[in-house]
């Protein structure tokens, strides 16, 4: 095998393992669509953060605005606060409602953002005021039967 | 019984013993690495001979995994109702796992056991004694690049086989069975962070290449210089390199891929 | 044999000399008091061996008596357990790896059945120390390789591959790599085995020519006496990791001590015995008698 017939396969081989990594990165992984983009960081506190994930997504409108990067718990107001770095491409106002949504029936949690109509806009280390904790499902279930025992009792 | 125990104290010590002094071979190759940096056509040569001669099987094996993934997971799904999520399954499972391992463990027994049984055969014919005395050291001409070459290539390898395996995954659900195409990729998309899952698996591709080359060269440098004795080293080689890969495959992914 | 004219014409390769060897002394390698053991077991037990320049010296004996062992020590690859063994006036076990390299460079090996590096051609194992150790250009190692290899007769069977030549070729081939260098000591470790009688010969006299032409120092290991007697200088026979005797090739023919007597004419029975060490034979046979009987 000759130097140059080696050198071409090597150098054919390695193309193509690249480009088979740089396929799982930008058509398997999600690498083409996270923003490398400016951010600022925002904060939200919730009394119940439910399944929510570092690196759950913040959604507005069904699109992705923003990532959450970090839970914490605030020993003191007994909340868990949660820091979400949001595109500097988009501004939300100050009355912001934040939700923690289920994504399908049993999938993975997230942050919805509902905008009011404040003119102040968010801007970065504020913390978000409004705020709805994530459904559990327990209570839930406990609340379906207590408002169903009621109903019965006030029928009788 | 005090003969059997005794029996047993030697051969654990022979063991750890065999463990140090390979060791200490590793930091040789590293240090007489220098040569195959310089005259880099000596790694090269050693990539195409564990790299690309083994690019067949490699491509193969990663096709019909992904197909079987593909198969049993529709099975395991369409039960829940989340065929969609077919995708997020057959990705998942080569890029974390079955892409390093897998490939590895191929690598070891194709590659691993060619660069023993050459270092061997080198050895058992005096040509490792003759460079000595050709005052050319033997480990920086002869050991250290192939086990740069078995480092480079296995990374890549282990990264066609998971495309090779995603690629098969879509070919039996998406093209026979019928999931559709856009929720295929959309939700593989959602699901397969770089950072988390990618990374992780070319690191531990890269981890695994070491221990096979490191293991295959040692074992063919350390060979008894017979017939038998090289033959015993090509299956130590392959052995003792598929037990180590699982054992880390453990360890790293007892490290990344929990507690996140 | 033809002439070879080429012998004469080969310039010898010049190269640095070694820090501290000495050239002026009359012998190349001198062995003194050498004891050398492997596992507890000694090898090798008070050996004292001169080898003068210009000369070629045999090490004689049957197999396993110790004669490659000597030769590892004389190239470094072994330490000695005591003594010391000198090449040009430089203990070799007490050298650092740079200055034992350097050494190195000046010596040439032929090993056992050849040695060829299976995965790079005949011309690419000649020229592989130049390429190593010197930085001449591509052009003159060409013509050096082929006046190397037309000196062993094979000039025309540069492309072949180490697996296609036969083994008396091989061994000529290894013979032409071991002079790459024009080596200052040329060790041969049982250059005659297994060969054929017209390359038994051919090997003998190659080995004479090219010393004579290189003005070098060689040290055959071997047991092949016929061969070896005809071109060497001078003997030394080993037994059982001791030197038994030591003379010209003349004095060795018509040796009195009973261990070369046995080795030179070939006898079947002598100092190295015929049976195996066992029990006598009657008791053996009686033995058997009274258990099957």
């Amino acid at each position: 095998m000759s130097r140059t017939t080696l050198d071409l396969w090597v150098g054919f081989f390695v193309a193509v393992g690249l480009g088979a990594l740089l396929f799982l990165a930008l058509k398997v992984g999600n690498l083409a669509s996270s923003s490398s983009g400016e951010t600022y960081a925002v904060h939200a506190k919730f009394d119940n953060i439910g399944g929510l994930k570092v690196r759950g997504a913040v959604k507005s409108a069904g699109v992705v605005v923003g990532r959450v990067t970090e839970i914490r718990f605030d020993p003191e107001a007994y909340q868990g606060v949660v820091t979400i770095q949001l595109d500097a491409r988009y501004k939300f106002p100050r009355d912001t409602f934040a939700t923690i949504n289920t994504s399908g029936l049993l999938g993975e949690q997230y942050i919805g953002f509902e905008v009011g109509g404040d003119t102040a806009m968010l801007k970065a280390g504020d913390t978000i005021k409004k705020t709805q904790s994530a459904v559990v499902l327990e209570k839930l279930i406990s609340q379906f039967m207590f408002n169903k025992a009621a109903e019965d009792g006030g029928k009788k | 019984m005090v003969r059997a125990l005794r029996g047993l104290g030697q051969r654990v010590t022979a063991r750890i013993w065999r463990l140090g002094y390979a060791s200490r071979f590793f930091l040789a190759i590293l240090m007489y690495s220098g040569t195959s940096l310089r005259r880099v056509h000596l790694t090269i040569r050693e990539i195409y001979f564990t790299g690309v001669l083994s690019l067949i099987i490699i491509l193969v094996s990663g096709l019909f995994v992904g197909m079987v993934l593909g198969l049993q997971g529709y099975d395991t799904l369409q039960r829940y109702g989340s065929t969609e999520a077919l995708g997020v399954l057959v990705s998942l499972s080569l890029v974390r796992e079955l892409g390093p391992v897998v490939a590895a463990l191929l690598f070891a027994s194709r590659a691993g056991s060619a660069i023993t049984a050459e270092i061997g055969m080198m050895k058992a014919t005096e040509q490792l004694s003759a460079m000595e005395m050709m005052a050319v050291d033997p480990i920086s001409r002869v050991v250290a690049p192939r086990f740069w070459g078995g480092v480079i290539s296995m990374p890549l390898l282990a990264a066609l086989f998971s495309a090779m395996g995603i690629f098969g995954g879509y070919l039996i659900g998406v093209q026979l069975i019928g999931v559709d195409e856009g929720s295929f990729w959309s939700q593989m998309q959602a699901s397969v962070d770089f950072r988390q899952d990618i990374v992780n698996g070319v690191i531990k591709s890269f981890v695994f290449g070491i221990i096979v080359s490191w293991v295959a060269v040692f074992e063919g440098y350390d060979a008894e210089p017979t017939a038998e004795g090289v033959s015993g080293a090509t299956t130590r080689t392959v052995v003792t390199s598929s037990l180590a890969i699982l054992a880390a495959d453990f360890v790293l992914t007892a490290f990344m891929f929990t507690g996140t | 044999m033809p002439d070879n004219p080429i012998l004469l014409e080969s310039p010898p390769v010049n190269l640095t000399g070694v820090p501290g060897v000495n050239m002026s002394q009359e012998s190349l390698v001198e062995i003194r008091d050498l004891n050398f053991s492997y596992d507890n077991r000694p090898i090798l037990t008070g050996i004292n061996m001169t080898i003068p320049r210009g000369k070629v010296v045999a090490v004689m004996g049957s197999s396993g008596c110790g004669k490659t062992t000597t030769l590892r020590l004389i190239g470094g690859q072994l330490k000695p357990t005591s003594g010391e063994v000198r090449v040009g006036g430089q203990v070799v076990h007490s050298l650092n790896a740079e200055d034992l390299y350097a050494l190195r460079r000046r010596m040439g090996m032929l090993f056992q059945f050849g040695a060829l590096f299976t995965d790079m051609s005949v011309y690419d194992n000649i020229a592989f120390q130049m390429r190593e150790h010197t930085d001449l250009p591509e052009a003159l190692i060409h013509d050096l390789v082929l006046m190397k290899l037309h000196a062993v007769g094979l000039r025309g069977a540069h492309r072949l591959m180490p697996a296609e030549l036969s083994g008396g070729m091989a061994r000529r081939v290894a013979l032409a790599r071991a002079i790459a260098l024009d080596p200052m000591l040329i060790m041969y470790d049982e250059p005659f085995a297994g060969l054929d009688p017209i390359s038994l010969s051919i090997v003998g006299e190659l080995i004479r020519k090219l010393n004579d032409a290189l003005g070098a120092s060689s040290i055959v290991v071997t047991h092949d006496v016929q061969e070896s007697l005809k071109i060497v200088d001078y003997v030394y026979f080993v037994s059982e990791g001791k030197i038994v005797a030591e003379g010209t090739a003349d004095e060795m023919k018509t040796s009195k001590v009973p261990y070369v007597h046995q080795f030179v004419w070939g006898e079947a029975d002598g100092p190295v015995p015929f049976q195996y060490p066992s029990r006598p034979y009657g008791e053996e046979l009686m033995e058997s008698a009274l258990r099957h009987g």
